[in-house]
């Protein structure tokens, strides 16, 4: 990495945080307030990230930009919901994982072994194929109302330290809870891929293929195995997005956002999509809440993107990007 | 019946003729049969209907599917930003016709694409300096960034209450662009002039250098072609293309309209128009956009003439459903989608019935 | 080798047959029907709110079909088309369906409104745009097609800042307006914004991009700025996801107001008991279940099987009622036209004259079975709206209940507002205006 880059993104962390605190010290914003918005701000970051890390997955393994992954959020999301109206908890998670197992299964033979020597572009074009087929699908499948997920997230906020600040600081729990399962999540997968077989096999592909393939390692399975996972990370982040929001269309549309989140983190790591997610999660709450006002609202709907953009000018390989070693 | 087809007897004696776009005579009848056609015999014939709901969207929407195969098809270029610029088209076309009421029509839309272009290039140059589909990201951010503008900025919408704009009467020297039949024919006109300047520019050197960028661009960077400028003048001649057909959708398709017509919907749309139509193909935008204009129309006649009765999400959903395994479909058996199909029939046309 | 020809030219084929299959042009109508067509929306975010509508439109029209066979003899066919609640797939449902000669169209969606509002006239078709649309559209002598019928969100907007006054003198303090960025959103700011300047509030304006389930930062910046009420223009996601997050930064739901498309079931249902003492706009009625016209749906539709709702509880949900209330007006402009021109298939211009002379008084809204949910309504020229009344209901954690009396908005502030939009789009249009008083 060069100086210039070096410094530049130096430069880049320094305005983003001289930015996130000017609301207190050039503005009127109270410490308290403050607090609140980048508490909230860290949380949504998490639920980006959970997003994103299913994208790090797949494109570490097989080198494809799965645009699919926030339909196969939904899609995990409506038919976990859906069983449970018949199914007790436990079981419907367990039906949802094979479905979901399933899914892979069949996008791997239809679509990834037809198309395995193309280039990165008709890959992408292909995952946007399926996640439009996936849409639909679901949608016809299991109905296009929204559908309340209740799996026992507290719903009413917490108020903390009444006495410290106005009005005391408000935490929302059901964001803690949220923040919790993703870290348990990148814990389970860090797990998954340092100490187990496949974890390493999985490793070895995204290192080099050809030589992964030569050593006796299944390119196929660990194929279906990879987009089961990334289908698992899915289901996490489709059960924690529709247990805030409800299940509904709009949850493929949020995906979107994941592409920023990587552009931050670097397309192969799962670090990066964390700490991507969390400064995208945080710049996009203090924008709008303390710049949004100037300039009549609506801000945090493109300050991801632009935010992203203006990275690529100096770090387009993100901060954790092929540059250095991922050990996830 | 390969006696119609056969070229045996066409002998070329000069380079414009061996040049020229159709080389092959029949080929050139059935263009001027059909051009013939499209502008005088459909006038007459066709029902309002048919422009209004097929024909008229079919044209403009491939305008900017040409305009998008430019930078995805020979350059190789993801964008998911297209409803964007086709939005600064729009808006564009709208605050020049709205404040400078006397500008001719035409050079209000050639002035609406210039627009699309500048703000296009403005966007595209972080991405297009680094190798990769970061121009996605680009595009994207271009696409939320002009959504809130139009919908925040009033002064854009003409201070309008409700940030709907509607488009003045149109006219061109003199004659009012009012009925389907007057509306067609200028929409026609304008895209068959654009269509013909895209089929040159992608045979000459700049499309064969996009082209290279496209294939390998590292080669491409050996010979002499500079990357940047490949890129940067495809995504300017397709933002522009982009524009004049956005300021056409709003003005004759829509005629009044509010920032959601162009969303991120849009963009996937015609970046579906294009892949299933064939990508690095003129025609295939046409195949693409007809497609993609016909079959909702298709889907909703045939449940109710096979005798199934399917309720309107239903239908929607099998829209997804039948667009995206499409996507799929094409990309595995024919990359270069219905346009290469075309291409296929036309050269066993020129064997059948022999077999080589 | 072969085989893969085979395949493209099989791809192929389908294409051309799907092309061919759609230019073929829809079967003209059988002539003794009068046909309306409905947009309707059952995907995408609006969906929620947007099925039950669409619902209640389509199982009034089969119930005058079933019930009555027709308006005077004249069955209804009626078509729903798709829209998503996009303006550009509107026109295009509008586009095709307009070769079957409809009579009236229910576009369900102001975005549209406005689109259609340029054609309709050329076209001959009547707008029935009951509780949306353009407020200014009231004006009959420049909207001569529009007719937004029960109730404008001009009316609305006033309505609720009357409400709010009765409970304390609104001079320095905050109402924040949470709406959905789109011309429906906007529709109210004029109103309030005058209100504001006139009542001594804040008006504090906070945009949500479709389709409206980001709202975090929208309530934290409530949290801070401590509005004393919170009116919500919100439709289908974005607003059960606005009062997850009123609930999540703790502001309290007695004292959110939202518009009568933001104050039905999809909205509060998600967060149920949560969501206890969220106010709406009643638009003349709210989640009546048993008037005699439910009843009737009951007997001749459901009981037969042939109803359109997938649960027959959602027969008399507030946003059900509306859509059949829709469907009412539609057929009783029908019926007016059949009055003056005969009892036959009507044409567009006379329906558009029946919409323009409505006369529902008391004992007509009895004989239609709506007693208790409707309004009286009287249209005119002048007046394309019929009446502007609403009241206020609340959600109890399990259903809706009228809190306030019947209120009317002030037509002294909005008669100017409305006659100074409509003229100037009357100039940018180049409209002559129609005399009112020589209206026949």
């Amino acid at each position: 990495m060069s100086a210039t880059q070096r410094n530049l993104t130096t430069a880049f962390f320094a305005i983003l945080m001289v930015g996130a605190v000017s609301p207190m010290v050039v503005g009127d914003a109270k410490f308290g307030q403050w607090l609140e918005v980048v508490l909230g701000g860290l949380m949504s970051g998490v639920l980006y990230s959970l997003v994103a890390i299913g994208l790090v997955l797949i494109f570490k393994a097989s080198g494809v930009f799965n645009f699919a992954q926030g339909a196969m959020v939904l899609f995990a999301a409506l038919t976990l919901v859906r069983l449970m109206e018949k199914l007790p908890f436990i079981a419907a998670l367990v039906l949802t994982l094979a479905i979901m197992v399933a899914l892979a299964w069949f996008i791997e033979r239809l679509v990834l072994r037809p198309l395995v020597n193309q280039e990165g572009i008709v890959l992408f074009m292909a995952t946007l194929g399926v996640a439009n087929f996936l849409d639909g699908f679901g949608q016809a499948v299991w109905g296009s109302d929204i559908y309340t997920l209740d799996i026992g997230m507290p719903k009413e906020p917490k108020i903390l330290f009444e006495g410290t600040f106005e009005g005391g600081l408000l935490v929302n729990m059901e964001d803690a809870m949220a923040a919790l399962i993703a870290g348990l999540l990148v814990a389970a997968l860090w797990v998954f891929f340092q100490k187990t077989a496949t974890g390493r096999a999985l490793r070895a592909v995204a290192d080099d293929h050809q030589a992964a393939q030569s050593i006796g390692i299944p390119l196929n399975r660990i194929w279906v195995i990879v987009w089961s996972v990334a289908g698992l990370v899915a289901l996490v982040a489709g059960v924690i997005w529709g247990s805030k929001l409800g299940v509904q269309f709009s949850l493929s549309q949020i995906a979107l956002k994941a592409l920023p989140v990587v552009i931050l983190g670097g397309f192969t790591s799962i670090p990066g999509a964390v700490i991507g997610g969390l400064i995208i999660g945080l710049g996009e709450k203090i924008s709008e809440v303390y710049l949004g006002p100037m300039l009549g609202g609506g801000i945090e709907n493109w300050f991801a993107y632009v935010l992203a953009l203006i990275f690529l000018l100096f770090r387009p390989e993100g901060l954790f990007g092929e540059v250095r070693i991922d050990r996830v | 019946m390969t006696v119609i087809y056969r070229e045996t007897g066409q002998f070329k004696t000069t380079y414009a003729s061996d040049q020229q776009l159709f080389p092959i005579l029949q080929d050139r009848v059935f263009v001027i049969g059909f051009l013939v056609f499209a502008f005088g015999v459909l006038p007459f014939i066709g029902t309002e209907y048919l422009f209004l709901a097929i024909i008229i969207p079919f044209l403009i929407l491939s305008l900017a599917a040409i305009g998008l195969n430019i930078l995805v098809g020979y350059c190789g270029q993801v964008s998911l930003g297209t409803g964007a610029f086709m939005s600064i088209g729009a808006y564009s076309a709208y605050n020049l016709a709205v404040r400078v009421p006397d500008l001719n029509l035409l050079v209000v839309f050639i002035l609406a694409g210039v627009f699309a272009t500048i703000v296009g290039v403005l966007f595209g140059i972080p991405s297009l300096r680094i190798k990769g589909f970061y121009l996605a990201v680009a595009t994207l951010a271009a696409q939320f960034f002009v959504d809130w503008l139009f919908a925040r900025v009033k002064w854009f919408t003409n201070d309008s209450s409700s940030g709907n704009v509607s488009a003045p009467p149109l006219a061109i020297f003199g004659y009012a662009i009012q009925t389907p039949v007057q509306q067609y024919l200028l929409v026609l006109a304008i895209v068959c002039v654009f269509a013909l300047i895209a089929r040159n520019l992608t045979r000459g050197a700049i499309g064969r250098s996009w082209m290279a960028t496209r294939d390998m661009d590292v080669a491409a960077e050996v010979i002499g072609i500079r990357p940047l400028h490949a890129k940067l003048s495809a995504f300017a001649v397709s933002s522009f293309f982009i524009g004049v057909a956005g300021a056409l959708w709003a003005f004759i398709r829509l005629g009044s309209w509010e920032p959601l017509a162009f969303d991120v919907n849009r963009s996937f749309q015609l970046l579906f128009m294009v892949i299933i139509g064939g990508l690095g193909s003129i025609l295939g935008s046409f195949l693409g956009a007809a497609f993609i204009v016909i079959l909702p129309l298709a889907l909703n006649q045939l449940p109710t003439a096979l005798g199934i009765p399917l309720s309107t999400a239903m239908i929607s959903h099998i829209e997804f459903m039948v667009f995206g395994a499409l996507i799929v479909f094409f990309l595995i058996v024919e990359p270069h989608g219905l346009a290469r199909l075309w291409a296929i029939g036309k050269e066993k046309l020129r064997l059948w019935p022999f077999p080589h | 080798m072969k085989s893969a020809f085979r395949i493209k030219a099989a791809a192929l084929a389908v294409a051309v047959a799907a092309a061919v299959g759609g230019i073929a042009e829809v079967a003209a109508q059988s002539s003794n029907e009068i046909f309306v067509p409905v947009l309707v929306y059952r995907t995408g975010p609006y969906a929620p709110n947007g099925v039950p509508w669409a619902d209640g439109f389509v199982d009034y029209l089969k119930l005058v079909n079933e019930r009555d066979g027709g308006v005077n003899g004249v069955k209804i066919a009626y078509e729903e088309c798709e829209t998503g609640y996009a303006t550009d797939r509107g026109v295009e449902c509008y586009e095709r369906l307009k070769s079957k000669k409809p009579v009236a169209f229910s576009p369900l969606s102001t975005g549209i409104t406005y689109a259609l509002t340029e054609k309709a006239p050329g076209d001959k078709i009547v707008l029935v745009t009951a509780g949306y649309g353009r407020a200014d559209s009231v004006d009959g002598s420049v909207f001569q097609w529009n007719f937004p019928m029960m109730g404008t969100y001009w009316d609305g907007a006033d309505i609720l800042v009357q409400h709010v006054k009765k409970k304390g003198s609104l001079k320095g303090k905050k109402i924040a307006l949470v709406y959905h960025d789109s011309p429906y959103g906007k529709e109210p700011i004029p109103v309030l914004e005058e209100l504001a300047k006139r009542e001594g509030f804040e008006l504090i304006k906070l945009p949500v991009t479709h389709p409206g389930v980001e709202q975090k930062a929208t309530w934290l910046q409530i949290r801070q700025q401590r509005p004393d009420y919170v009116f919500l223009w919100g439709w289908g996601v974005m607003n059960s996801t606005a009062i997850k997050e009123a609930i999540s930064v703790s502001y309290s739901r007695s004292q959110i107001y939202g518009v009568w498309w933001a104050a039905a079931e999809p909205d509060v249902l998600p967060a149920e008991q949560a969501a206890k003492g969220y106010n709406g706009l009643a638009m003349g009625h709210s989640a009546e279940h048993d008037r005699p016209i439910h009843r009737d749906m009951i007997k001749y539709l459901y009981d037969k099987g042939k109803g359109t709702a997938a649960k027959k509880d959602e027969v008399g949900s507030v946003l059900y009622n509306r859509g059949m209330l829709s469907a009412m007006l539609t057929v009783e402009a029908i019926r007016k036209a059949q009055e003056k021109y005969g009892k036959r298939v009507v044409t567009g211009e006379e329906v558009r004259w029946g919409a323009e002379n409505l006369n529902l008084d008391t004992a007509r809204i009895k004989a239609l079975g709506v007693e208790g949910m409707f309004q009286p309504l009287h249209t005119s020229c002048r007046d394309h709206g019929g009446v502007h009344k609403a009241s206020i209901h609340t959600w109890d954690g399990s259903k809706w209940s009228y809190t306030s009396d019947m209120y009317e908005s002030d037509a002294k502030l909005l008669r100017p507002m409305i006659e100074a939009s409509s003229k100037k789009y009357a100039g940018e249009k180049n409209i002559p205006p129609r005399d009112c008083g020589k209206a026949s």
